[in-house]
């Protein structure tokens, strides 16, 4: 079993972090979140609604959004593309009325630009716009994901391991991002290894282990369980907040 | 500035027989290159920008040419009516296949085309009755467009370049939209366009119904301008020659489809002086240009050109 009992709440406009050693679920956990795996039992509710047994583009269409860890970026397109390809459920133009190019689709594709610019500015990538997705450097597809996500208009928003790869300059541009993510009333979901970005950044913090939930709280308070220290943070470790 | 490429596609299809009237290579070898273009433009839908193979287009194309000669010979249809009805059992059976084909991947998609496209093939020579045979089906009319009737190749040549530039219009207005970048994000990542909102599987059926349409309308027009059918028109060589077309001309370029079409009808009709080194020649050139240029001749000869413009206006500065 991949996951057992783990149970958690998040609530509107916070950030919660969900931290644990590799191979714990964290993964795995989004995955189900998402609908990508179907767990056998369980519930998964969404500002009241029931998630769990959905697929994910309706799960999608409820409200969330999220980044992979290994990049899942559409290479065959340039920046914009991508972010207005997360314009989808925005727009109602079908396959008719776009091959056709009426009037509707001519306005709607301006608006579908205008969102996806405003997705890549709060991202700080807009003059990569017109760049092929596939050239730039992975710090910068990582941003690119999330101003995809972003272009959803999600309510929620799912990060899984944003920081890896990065360095330290771009790991706390990225606090600084999920920090205007969260002030445009965006809650976060956060799956991440590095430590100081996540004691920075979160409001509260589930730990896995095992697949199973070692603690839940604070960050002051995660910090401070001899189980997480012991378990995860490798005993005398203390991290700078 | 969207549509550049696409009005300059139009004056070179309106200036060619005006300024080589009557040329072999214009009104007759032009058909078939404008006829291989909508077939390749199509395919390059579903090929180049949504990444599902198809080694079976050959069969919607025999399922439009068809379902034209059958109903026009044997039940005397009006042209346009047999043409309809072809498109709708063409639309009809590539729905009721996508499901199950498209959820496969790479080689097994590959597989399950191809053979679809042997047992329409089979069906072509086996269900004599119907279509003839191995002989195939004669006698098929010209095509009647409301009192206009199309029975020379001047009037050929009308008909298709406009088929063909209302193909590469719709399919520029297709990619360059919301749907159309869906299409590119299940190609990119079906794990993230689903995530986007996009139900990938109803996208991929979508698109291959389109594919299949284009298809199908190439075919009809094929009969109505060739008079006679064969099975030998729509057999799995001209499934891969179709891919090919796509491949060379540029995957994921609509102008590159067309290109690699034309230029590889173009070839076909050039090289017969060579006789029996046509193929020969063929396969070298084909090689040559998927070694130098893996992009595809016109989706790299563009950027290319945009290079060297580049060198240019920078070589111009001190």
């Amino acid at each position: 079993m991949a996951l057992a009992g783990v149970s958690f709440q998040v609530s509107p406009h916070s950030i919660y972090a969900v931290i644990g050693p590799n191979g714990a679920g964290k993964t795995t956990l989004f995955n189900a979140l998402c609908g990508f795996y179907q767990p056998s039992a369980g519930s998964v509710r969404f500002e009241g609604h029931e998630l769990l047994g959905l697929p994910p583009y309706r799960i999608a269409a409820h409200g969330l959004a999220r980044t992979f860890q290994n990049l899942q970026l559409f290479f065959n397109m340039t920046v914009l593309e991508n972010v207005m390809a997360g314009c989808y459920l925005r727009a109602r133009t079908g396959l008719i009325a776009t091959a056709l190019r009426l009037p509707k689709v001519r306005r709607e594709e301006r608006q579908l630009r205008a969102w996806a610019r405003e997705a890549l500015e709060l991202c700080e990538l807009g003059e990569r716009a017109a760049q092929s997705a596939g050239a730039l450097p992975y710090g910068l597809m990582k941003r690119v994901e999330i101003a995809r996500a972003l272009a959803t208009q999600p309510r929620l928003l799912l990060l899984d391991e944003p920081a890896a790869g990065l360095n330290d300059t771009e790991s706390m541009d990225l606090r600084d991002l999920i920090g205007r993510i969260r002030a445009t009333g965006v809650t976060v979901l956060l799956v991440e290894h590095h430590m100081p970005l996540v004691m920075s950044v979160s409001d509260r913090l589930l730990v896995l282990d095992y697949g199973s939930v070692l603690a839940e709280g604070a960050p002051a308070e995660i910090q401070a369980d001899p189980r997480v220290v012991s378990a995860y943070l490798g005993g005398a470790v203390q991290y700078a907040v | 500035m969207r549509l550049a490429g696409f009005y300059l596609c139009v004056v070179v299809v309106v200036l060619l027989p005006m300024v080589f009237p009557n040329n072999y290579f214009v009104t007759v070898v032009g058909i078939s290159a404008g006829l291989h273009a909508i077939l390749a433009v199509g395919l390059n839908l579903l090929m180049g920008y949504a990444g599902q193979i198809s080694l079976g287009h050959a069969a919607f194309f025999g399922m439009g040419a068809y379902s034209s000669a059958i109903l026009t010979t044997r039940f005397a249809w009006p042209g346009v009516w047999a043409m309809l009805a072809g498109l709708m059992v063409t639309a009809v059976l590539a729905w009721v296949l996508a499901r199950p084909i498209l959820r496969l991947r790479g080689h097994y998609l590959a597989m399950a085309t191809l053979g679809f496209g042997v047992i329409i093939h089979v069906i072509m020579v086996q269900a004599t009755s119907w279509t003839g045979g191995p002989d195939g089906l004669t006698g098929i009319p010209p095509l009647n467009l409301l009192g206009w009737v199309v029975d020379s190749d001047t009037r050929w040549y009308i008909v298709i370049a406009a088929t063909m530039l209302l193909a590469i219009w719709l399919s520029l207005n297709l990619i360059d939209s919301r749907i159309g970048r869906a299409l590119r994000a299940v190609h990119g990542s079906e794990f993230a366009a689903q995530m986007l909102g996009i139900n990938t599987s109803r996208a991929k059926t979508q698109v291959f119904i389109v594919s299949a349409l284009f298809a199908a309308f190439a075919g009809s027009l094929f009969a109505h301008q060739q008079g006679f059918v064969s099975p030998d028109s729509f057999s799995l060589t001209i499934s891969v020659e179709l891919v090919t077309m796509v491949v060379l001309g540029g995957m994921a370029s609509t102008f590159g489809a067309a290109g690699g079409a034309i230029t590889l009808t173009l070839l076909h009709a050039g090289l017969v002086v060579f006789q029996d080194y046509e193929m020969l020649i063929h396969g070298v050139l084909l090689m040559a240009v998927m070694i130098f240029m893996p992009q595809g001749l016109f989706v790299g000869l563009s950027q290319a050109i945009r290079k060297i413009g580049h060198g240019l206006r920078s070589g111009n500065r001190p």
